[in-house]
């Protein structure tokens, strides 16, 4: 176990720069998600903590030492890949086995490291397979278990679950935040799926075009989106965004609909604003007017899509709605949870 | 399936899958027959007679092989064959391996040096073998001259004229000939060997050696098997290299078995003795292809499916 500091790290590939002065900061045994969408930098961000990319400037700290020109096999970091990189030729046992088998540590060492591990994951009846011989579940978990037998200081996880189907990946995200919990070991795990970032994270890392947005505990990010993208980015169905500007200690819509603000921020800008509302935070009953267009009722919520004003508009209700597609229906707005952007930079007015 | 009515047979030819089978095989089966069997069987049945050029021989049954047991020329061809194949098909697949391990690194004009490598290989074999009697030349030999000039030695080294020295040559330029083969075939194995395995090895601590003798090389194994059969089937069969460079000599010392026969047989005149040379090579060439098919055999861990 150990904290790692990641200050101002850039990497550019040639000419191009796709890590542009990146900091965050790892405290001993958290579970931090790295996430955003594809092309953002993620995996060349975990590359370089690894030690299979070449460090362009900054500085990559485990423990106390700063690892930027050790070679990987002195990090002492584990990775699981994510197409699981196997060995094919080794048994399941073997596979696990690999690094101590290198070190030439003794059998009866290699087997007290193999068994409990495989025992955690439930390969114990799979230990004389080989890969092809697995399913991909199973495979994934025979690239944890070589990850586990190793003890190492950090855990590194690209998109671990993205070849599982829907099902398998909600209990494999449990398991791998149950053997976080047991291990206690410091993990970066990189996902473009904000769910599996909120469910599994201490804290997440945001992250666009080589850029952290923010950085913080998986609610804080839902409260409190710093900017525009993490507010995007962050919760399901995504945060509806309407445009217009303050007036009169609450917000208008271009197309003049009111809407409630919890606290005016002290120094309003007179020039246009990004109105931020969760869908989950509107309730039937109310004075703001949604033309709803689709229903779906899922059983415990019911998915309204619609328009406020000339807005697309999302919204879940926790009530049973009873609308006609083309149908006005009257809302109301939970004022405290909505949000207020600056629509030049996108930065969030705060209150 | 049985022909119980008239057109029974027709019927079970064009209709069922196995007499579709057989017809669709039937042109392969007698291409294979005429162009195969045949010459093979020609020159086994040579083997048993004492024909000559211009004069058909009668069966001596064994006749032929008991004479060349007791040949000294023929025994000192198969030391020679043997010799020449385990040495160059050693050397080869070292360089070779190498060569390829080198060509798989990112290197600056990657494709450029790929492109060269093949340039060997891609020439005429009587080409590149004139080109090797000339710098192994007892007079002109660039090498020799390249030496003496640095002082290393004072004459020029004979280096087709002495039985040791030919077999090293010839050796050194069926190496030189061959190596392209191998190493092209060998980094397109190595390029299939996903990277992340090499990555993982790394972190797992491997050192460059370790990554190279416990993931690259037995993953490289089943290619390797492929490629040195061939090697080995075009080197044990070689024939135009030593034809141009020594002709078998110096007093037979380079002579192989493709040699001898041919020069029994043609400029010789006895195709009898020269076919049961040719035939006794069988033995050789069909142990390899053995050797191969066992070390062919797909290993445990390529096999899926059940446990
Ligand atoms: N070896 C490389 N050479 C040049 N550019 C590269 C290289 N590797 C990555 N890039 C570029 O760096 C950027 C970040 O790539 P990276 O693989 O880190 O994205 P990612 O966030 O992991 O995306 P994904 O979610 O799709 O895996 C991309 O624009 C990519 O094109
Ligand atoms: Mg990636």
């Amino acid at each position: 176990m150990a904290e790692v500091t990641i200050r101002d790290l850039r990497k550019s590939f040639g000419p191009v720069e796709v890590l542009h002065g990146v900091s965050i900061d790892i405290a001993e045994g958290e579970f931090v998600v790295l996430v955003g969408p594809s092309g953002c930098g993620k995996s060349t961000l975990l590359r370089m903590l690894a030690g299979l990319e070449h460090v362009t400037s900054g500085e990559i700290r485990i423990g106390d030492r700063v690892v930027n020109d050790l070679p990987p096999k002195e990090r002492d970091i584990a990775m699981v890949f994510q197409n699981y990189a196997l060995y094919p030729h080794l048994t399941v046992a073997e596979n696990m086995a690999f690094s101590l088998t290198l070190k030439g540590a003794p059998k009866a060492e290699i087997t007290s490291r193999v068994k409990p591990a495989a025992e955690i994951l439930g390969l114990s009846n799979l230990l004389e397979r080989y890969p092809r011989q697995l399913s991909g579940g199973q495979r994934q978990r025979v690239a944890m278990g070589r990850a586990i037998v190793r003890d190492p200081q950090v855990f590194l996880f690209d998109e671990p679950l993205s070849n599982l189907d829907a099902k398998l990946r909600v209990s494999m995200r449990a398991e791998i935040k149950n053997l976080h919990q047991r291990l206690k070991t410091t993990t970066v795990y990189v996902t473009h799926d904000q769910i599996e970032a909120m469910t599994m994270a201490d804290k997440i890392v945001v992250m666009h075009d080589g850029r952290v947005e923010q950085i913080g505990a998986p609610l804080e990010l839902y409260d409190q989106p710093a900017n525009l993208f993490v507010a995007g980015f962050i919760g399901s169905p995504a945060m509806n965004m309407l445009t217009g500007r303050l007036a009169d200690g609450g917000f208008v819509t271009g197309d003049g609909i009111a809407l409630p603000v919890a606290r005016p921020p002290a120094a309003a800008p007179g020039g246009p604003v990004v109105y931020g509302l969760r869908p989950e935070s509107m309730h039937l009953g109310g004075e703001v007017p949604l033309r709803v267009e689709v229903v779906e009722p899922t059983g415990s919520e019911t998915h309204v899509l619609g328009h406020i004003g000339a807005t697309e508009i999302v919204g879940v209700f926790r009530e049973r709605v009873r609308a006609a597609p083309g149908e006005e229906i009257r809302v109301r707005v939970d004022a405290e949870a909505t949000h207020l952007f600056d629509a030049g930079s996108g930065a969030r007015l705060s209150a | 399936m049985a022909g119980s009515s008239r057109g029974g047979l027709i019927y079970w030819l064009t209709e069922s899958r196995n007499g579709l089978g057989l017809i669709f095989m039937l042109p392969a089966a007698v291409f294979l027959l005429c162009l195969l069997t045949y010459p093979l069987g020609l020159g086994v049945w040579l083997g048993f007679t004492d024909a000559r050029i211009g004069r058909e021989g009668i069966f001596v049954g064994l006749e032929n092989y008991i004479w060349l047991f007791n040949d000294s020329v023929f025994r000192l061809s198969v030391f020679n064959t043997i010799f020449y194949t385990v040495v160059a098909s050693v050397l080869k697949f070292g360089l070779g391996l190498w060569l390829a391990l080198i060509l798989n690194e990112k290197l600056p004009l990657k494709n450029f040096f790929r492109a060269i490598v093949l340039l060997p290989w891609v020439v005429p074999t009587v080409l590149s073998a004139l080109a090797f009697w000339w710098i192994f030349d007892s007079q002109f030999s660039i090498i020799s001259w390249v030496l003496m000039k640095w002082g290393l030695i004072s004459a020029p080294i004979n280096f087709l004229g002495e039985p040791w020295n030919a077999r090293w040559s010839v050796i050194a330029a069926n190496v030189w000939r061959g190596i392209p083969f191998v190493a092209i075939s060998l980094l397109a194995g190595l390029q299939t060997i996903p990277q992340s395995l090499n990555e993982a090895a790394a972190l797992d601590g491997a050192t460059a050696w370790q990554r190279f003798r416990r993931v690259t090389l037995p993953l490289l194994t089943p290619i390797i098997a492929v490629v040195m059969t061939f090697s080995v089937l075009f080197t044990f069969t070689d024939f135009q290299l030593i034809y141009v460079l020594t002709r078998g000599g110096p007093v037979n010392a380079t002579h192989l078995m493709a040699t001898l026969s041919f020069q029994r047989a043609i400029p010789g005149g006895q195709l009898g003795e020269g076919a049961a040379i040719a035939v006794a090579m069988i033995p050789f060439l069909l142990a390899a292809i053995l050797f191969s098919f066992f070390g062919l055999q797909r290993r445990r861990w390529q096999q899926g499916g059940s446990d």
